[in-house]
């Protein structure tokens, strides 16, 4: 390895080591926010209120409902830590400490990324052992879990990314988590199966993104999915490789930073 | 030898704002550089465009032998930059931002930790290193900001206006620091500053800068030299009823101060015999400004 290839690696371990501090030195607002709505959709979909309805896909409704809402607790917040983690750097300038330094616009973007997977997948892991208090966990498919995890946070944390890079106040980086990506995920069948639905709203549910990742997630865990699994992951590499693609181009360019 | 060289560097922003135009400038390595002019001259762009946050739109530069648009990592690895506006993470403790700055530009952590005790206790901020920056005075701000920049060991400082709302005694400590830096450890340094006074007491040579064009470009007691008259302050120790016949413009600006225009090749002792031949006794004399600031006033004057 070569002294500038080297100096990357220095470069994306700070970052990420940045990132890392600063959700745990904020974890109320970083790591508690999920761990409570979660514990709370358990309480309510998965206890009292998935009581009354009855298996789903031969498991019982609480079981059905644990692999989205890890999947939704991960996204989110994969999405809220660099979309909010990098616009605070631009808003203060402080990006200008790693847009000045030699660090190559694909490290920066990794480093921001990457952060991001962690602390989603950091959430990830709290929400799944709070998720053992409501039903039983069984993970059939560990590989697919584990690849569509990282992938998952990878391509949220990337628009989160893209999200801050065209923002130019902090509203701009609270509409699309509120009017995208919230209806995206509820529609997404964290809490229900699309073949429960009617032809028409399952088709127009095969142009929702979150449906093939949560499908995927729960054939994960459960062996079952409303949608084919290999294409589902396929594009999910596809999607992410050209999100990470299209970030790095982006910050090269300078695009939202720079004059 | 040329450390930096900036060659026809062009920048027209958005809207066809030309803000520069084919500026060619070259500092040699060691030298204690200053670039000055009027606010909206060009000077902040053309800083911007060395360290990378602004685009050139044409034009070349190249930093030690590393030409920025071809080697861009290693030409921006030569740099230390002070930016004129704060620009940390208010939350993070002033040691926090120092070592990651030195991480961004490759110093692995333990050394980045060592180097930044190192400046903390040159720069007198080692009390505050837990602090966070945003709770900072102004001062102590400006300091951090030239240890952020010297944390990596770069070849070459860039300050733009590092002593703006510094009180007088931390800023002669900070020009302290810079002529150490200049002159004991070789670094070459690029300044801009509104403070002229700062820029003849630093720099070896100057450029000035005005509507994106350099009008001026010498060393600094060549550029001095331009000088043709300088205006000096007389204070008298009688009242002056009125004004005397001297070989001398002058100007009555109360009983017991006059302003003399002395041309460069008259001297202050043929000024002082001139009044004592008058029977004036002077208190004492002193320049009306700094003899910079007039020459840059009258470049900066003819050229726009």
């Amino acid at each position: 390895m070569n002294s500038l290839t080297r100096a990357q690696w220095t470069g994306f371990y700070t970052i990420v080591r940045k990132e890392l501090v600063r959700v745990f030195r904020i974890w109320t607002q970083t790591l508690l926010p999920s761990v409570v709505t979660t514990t709370l959709y358990f309480l309510i979909f998965g206890g009292f209120i998935g009581s009354r309805i009855g298996k789903v896909h031969g498991v019982s409704y609480a079981q059905f409902i644990v692999p989205g809402l890890i999947m939704m607790s991960v996204i989110t917040n994969a999405y809220a830590n660099v979309s909010s983690s990098f616009f605070g750097a631009k808003f203060q300038r402080n990006i200008e400490e790693m847009l000045i330094s030699p660090m190559c616009g694909m490290v920066i973007v990794w480093g921001f990324i990457t952060g991001g997977v962690m602390r989603g997948c950091i959430v990830g892991l709290l929400v799944t052992l709070i998720s053992w208090f409501f039903a039983p966990l069984h993970i059939l498919h560990l590989g697919i879990v584990l690849v569509t995890i990282f992938l998952s946070a990878t391509v949220f944390a990337t628009l989160g990314f893209l999200n801050a890079m065209f923002a130019r106040k902090f509203d701009d980086i609270s509409i699309v988590p509120t009017f995208v990506l919230t209806p995206l995920i509820y529609l997404g069948g964290v809490f229900y199966s699309i073949q429960t639905l009617s032809p028409f709203f399952q088709t127009l549910s095969y142009f929702n993104p979150v449906i093939y990742l949560i499908n995927l997630f729960r054939f994960g865990f459960l062996g079952f999915s409303d949608i084919p699994v290999g294409a589902s992951l396929v594009g999910l590499f596809l999607l992410s490789g050209v999100l990470l693609a299209i970030s790095a181009h982006l910050l090269n360019r300078g695009i939202g930073m720079k004059n | 030898m040329s450390t930096i060289d900036i060659q026809s560097v062009k920048k027209i922003y958005a809207g066809h704002v030309e803000a520069l135009h084919h500026i060619n400038l070259s500092v040699s390595q060691g030298e204690f550089f200053g670039l000055l002019g009027p606010n909206g001259a060009g000077k902040s762009t053309l800083i911007g465009i060395l360290c990378a946050l602004v685009t050139k739109t044409s034009g070349k530069i190249i930093i030690n032998g590393f030409d920025h648009d071809i080697h861009p990592e290693q030409a921006r690895l030569q740099l230390g930059i002070v930016p004129q506006e704060f620009n940390f993470n208010i939350f993070e403790s002033c040691l926090q931002i120092v070592i990651n700055q030195a991480g961004y530009y490759g110093v692995p952590r333990k050394q980045a930790q060592k180097n930044a005790e190192k400046l903390f206790h040159q720069l007198d901020l080692w009390e505050k290193r837990d602090t966070p920056s945003a709770r900072l005075s102004g001062g102590m701000k400006r300091r951090l900001m030239i240890a952020r920049a010297l944390v990596h060991g770069p070849k070459i400082l860039i300050l733009d206006e590092p002593t703006a709302g510094v009180d007088i005694t931390l800023r002669r400590s900070m020009w302290e620091f810079l002529k150490n830096l200049n002159e004991e450890g070789g670094m070459t340094i690029i300044l801009t500053t509104h403070y002229l006074e700062e820029a003849e007491s630093l720099c070896k040579r100057i450029a000035i800068i005005n509507k994106g064009s350099i009008i001026a470009d010498m060393p600094t007691v060549d550029l001095l030299k331009q000088l043709a008259s300088e205006t000096l302050i007389v204070y008298t120790r009688e009242a002056v009823t009125q004004l005397p016949a001297l070989p001398f413009p002058l100007t009555y600006v109360d009983d017991h101060t006059l302003e003399v225009e002395l041309l460069r090749d008259q001297s202050v002792s043929a000024l002082v015999a001139a009044f004592h031949t008058a029977g004036i006794d002077i208190d004492r004399i002193k320049n009306k400004a700094n003899r910079l600031e007039e020459l840059f006033v009258k470049l900066v004057g003819e050229s726009s």
